[in-house]
């Protein structure tokens, strides 16, 4: 048992983070937020050209030729960017659509539980879509659309919407550490006040226990353990975003400052698939069928 | 990202495994929880067949993997866990090893591996729990002893104990971390007083411990005077390390047997209870990951000694665990006010867990200062 990312793994994780810092900083989040529903296709490419969409296709095929558990970390990397576009559709879609693993084609997925994010701005859309409805995105990153909710989870999609949130929720644990240093109040920084300082270390336990169930789906690709890094990440990323905003205090309420972007786009990310409910029933069954709990321990 | 067992690993746990198989049904019965003298005999004499098996170092000798092997295949056949062995393999143990004299490490170490001899752990003070560096007990040189006077509370299972590693102010000048010493006393030295506490369960498993002018000599210091902080915390981090992996094994079993019955009472029809239960198993299986990576960190640390790590495992933890024999009483319905039904008393000792061995407060300090850097002082 090795379980942390090898040096080939950390390599890609820092050539993502570095790519994203390059061509996705906080002034490009910023721009983008100004013009909402327009997608930087430029980036897109770049993100073709860097394997982003083809990690794991075959290196026959084109692809990188790579697992789950790089997709989880480049994923990762983009929640913790808050970078915006339908990343899992086109991902999921490389190899299946012409284009989408170069990242010349945007794709939008019909998502099984009736959600469809940049529906307006794809060039190919998989699923049925017909009689889609726009909705007044809370999101201003994610235009969405709801058709009746048809069709099952896929797990992959809902691995790699967990790596997102769990990127997202260490951004926010960054976030609420760097304000809580640097704001003082009472002669000193906030982040010597206890309420403060145990704000933060709750927000580190979520992130850093979800990352060990996220990780570990994306070895065991094992579906209970699939729906179990869902649920950890989902709540690593939504109570994350809250608590980091209320260590910001009132500045943690404006459009200015970026934490409203993570918790808008954490709650996107919990409706994806029907939302959790699904992954707690599924564990729930899980616990019956006997060799639930003990068959993964043995990995 | 590698959650298999290496080849040698795989042998382990199999030859572990094999062996698990012939050694336990020839058990004696366990003993009856306020049996304290049989749940020592009971304890030591699962030690000593470790022992013999060639086991007995594991805590101690064997990678931080190993360990983990270990603790799982014995926890999941249903072996004893270390009980009364607890601060000798686990706190006291490791503390020699690192920190003794090679006459030290041959004095005490032998008889915890073959289960000879127990230890307790005297740190806690009534003046001295959270800021335990306020600790009063106080200890003055005389010829080749220290003669101790003061009281240590909450001391886990002292009545049965041989040894206490015990820790003193040897110089009550100096600022509160650099007076303190770790010795070794005996439990029978003249002047040692122990008076059994209940616990909110009815149990006696921890007291106080008088003492009054008790010698206990120089030889029996671990580490050099006034330099038992330093010693101490290479103790706690043991403890806050893999401690609790044979737990977190024990709680999914818990969770399955919790499933079965509710759905054999018509309770798994109730979305609400289900759910929760099946959001009990996201956390546990998550906590075994984080037991898993935080033995690879170590592993990969080499040395052995965990990390801070430990501190973000036992804050989840010891909430997972509480939450978990909550929704079991949620399960039992009524009967979860019957002290004869299973899991009532391990909820009741479930609401400890929060509090021993650093209470989540702290916890949360440690997390916060050592691991994110933010300020110290609140
Ligand atoms: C079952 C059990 C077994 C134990 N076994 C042993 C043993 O074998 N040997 C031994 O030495 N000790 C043992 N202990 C003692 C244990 O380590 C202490 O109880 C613990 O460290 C807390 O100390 P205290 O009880 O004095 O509580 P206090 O320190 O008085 O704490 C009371 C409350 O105040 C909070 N608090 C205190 N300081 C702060 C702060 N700075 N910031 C925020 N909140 C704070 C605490 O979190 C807690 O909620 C055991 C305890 C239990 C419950």
């Amino acid at each position: 048992m090795r379980f942390r990312p090898t040096d080939d793994q950390r390599a890609l994780r820092d050539g993502v983070r570095a790519l994203l810092a390059r061509r996705f900083d906080r002034e490009a989040l910023r721009a983008a937020v100004d013009r909402p529903g327009r997608l930087d296709r430029a980036l897109w490419r770049e993100l073709g050209a860097a394997g982003f969409f083809a990690l794991r296709l075959p290196e026959a095929d084109g692809g990188v030729g790579l697992g789950l558990p790089e997709a989880v970390l480049a994923f990762e990397e983009a929640g913790r960017a808050l970078l915006p576009g339908p990343l899992l559709a086109t991902h999921l879609a490389a190899g299946r659509v012409p284009g989408a693993a170069e990242g010349e084609t945007v794709v939008a997925a019909v998502d099984g539980g009736g959600l469809v994010e940049w529906l307006a701005q794809a060039d190919v859309v998989s699923g049925d879509a017909d009689g889609a409805v726009p909705l007044n995105s809370v999101d201003p990153l994610t235009p969405l659309h709801t058709v009746p909710a048809r069709g099952a989870a896929d797990p992959t999609a809902v691995l790699l919407t967990a790596a997102e949130q769990l990127g997202t929720a260490t951004r926010a644990c960054e976030l609420a550490v760097q304000h809580a240093r640097a704001r003082e109040q009472f002669g000193r920084p906030i982040g010597a006040f206890q309420a403060v300082k145990h704000l933060c270390a709750d927000l580190l336990v979520r992130v850093e226990t979800a990352r060990a169930a996220v990780y570990a789906a994306a070895v065991t690709a094992d579906p209970a353990d699939i729906a179990a890094a869902r649920l950890l990440a989902d709540e690593a990323a939504v109570r994350g975003a809250r608590d980091c905003l209320q260590v910001h205090g009132g500045m943690g309420f404006t459009w200015e400052a970026d934490v409203h972007l993570l918790l808008k786009r954490a709650w996107v990310r919990t409706r994806r698939a029907g939302g959790g409910t699904e992954s707690e029933e599924l564990l729930a069954r899980d616990l019956l069928s006997g060799t639930g709990g003990q068959r993964s321990c043995l990995r | 990202m590698d959650l298999s067992d290496s080849p040698e690993d795989a042998e382990f746990r199999a030859r572990l495994r094999e062996w698990l198989a012939k050694a336990l049904p020839a058990l004696p019965p366990k003993p009856s929880p306020d049996d304290w003298p049989g749940r020592r005999a009971y304890d030591l004499g699962w030690q000593r067949t470790l022992y013999e098996a060639g086991y007995a170092d594991v805590h101690w000798e064997a990678s931080p993997g190993v360990r983990l092997i270990f603790l799982e295949e014995t926890e999941k056949a249903g072996a004893p866990y270390v009980g009364a062995g607890f601060v000798g393999l686990l706190h006291a143990g490791p503390t020699i090893a690192a920190e003794g004299t090679a006459e030290q490490r041959a004095r005490w170490l032998p008889p915890v591996l073959r289960g000879e001899e127990v230890w307790c752990q005297g740190f806690s003070e009534p003046d001295a729990g959270s800021d335990l560096a306020a600790l009063r007990t106080r200890a003055r040189r005389d010829g080749d002893d220290y003669v101790v006077s003061g009281s240590k509370i909450w001391t886990s299972h002292a009545e049965v104990a041989d040894w206490c590693e015990l820790l003193v102010r040897t110089d009550p000048r100096a600022p509160k971390h650099r007076g303190i010493t770790w010795l070794a006393m005996p439990m029978d030295a003249p002047g040692v007083t122990v008076r059994p506490l209940r616990t909110l369960a009815g149990s006696a498993e921890f007291a106080e411990v008088f003492l009054d002018e008790v010698r206990v000599p120089v030889a029996n210091r671990v580490g050099a005077e006034n330099d038992g902080w330093r010693v101490t915390m290479v103790t706690l981090s043991f403890e806050r390390g893999t401690a609790f992996v044979g737990e977190v094994v024990a709680c999914r079993r818990v969770l399955g047997e919790l499933a079965v019955r509710a759905r054999r009472d018509g309770r798994w029809d109730d979305p609400v209870l289900r759910r929760r239960l099946g959001r009990l198993n996201a956390e546990f299986r998550a906590l075994w990951r984080l037991t898993q990576w935080n033995v690879s960190e170590a592993e990969a640390a080499r040395g052995g000694v965990p990390g801070v790590g430990g501190s973000v495992f036992k804050l989840r933890y010891s909430q997972a665990r509480q939450e978990l024999y909550d929704t079991a009483a949620e399960v039992l319905g009524d009967a979860a006010l019957d002290l004869d039904r299973p899991w009532v008393r391990d909820r009741l000792s479930s609401l400890s867990y929060t509090i021993a061995a650093g209470t989540s407060q702290i916890q949360r300090d440690i997390v916060a200062e050592r691991i994110l850097g933010l300020p110290k002082g609140r």
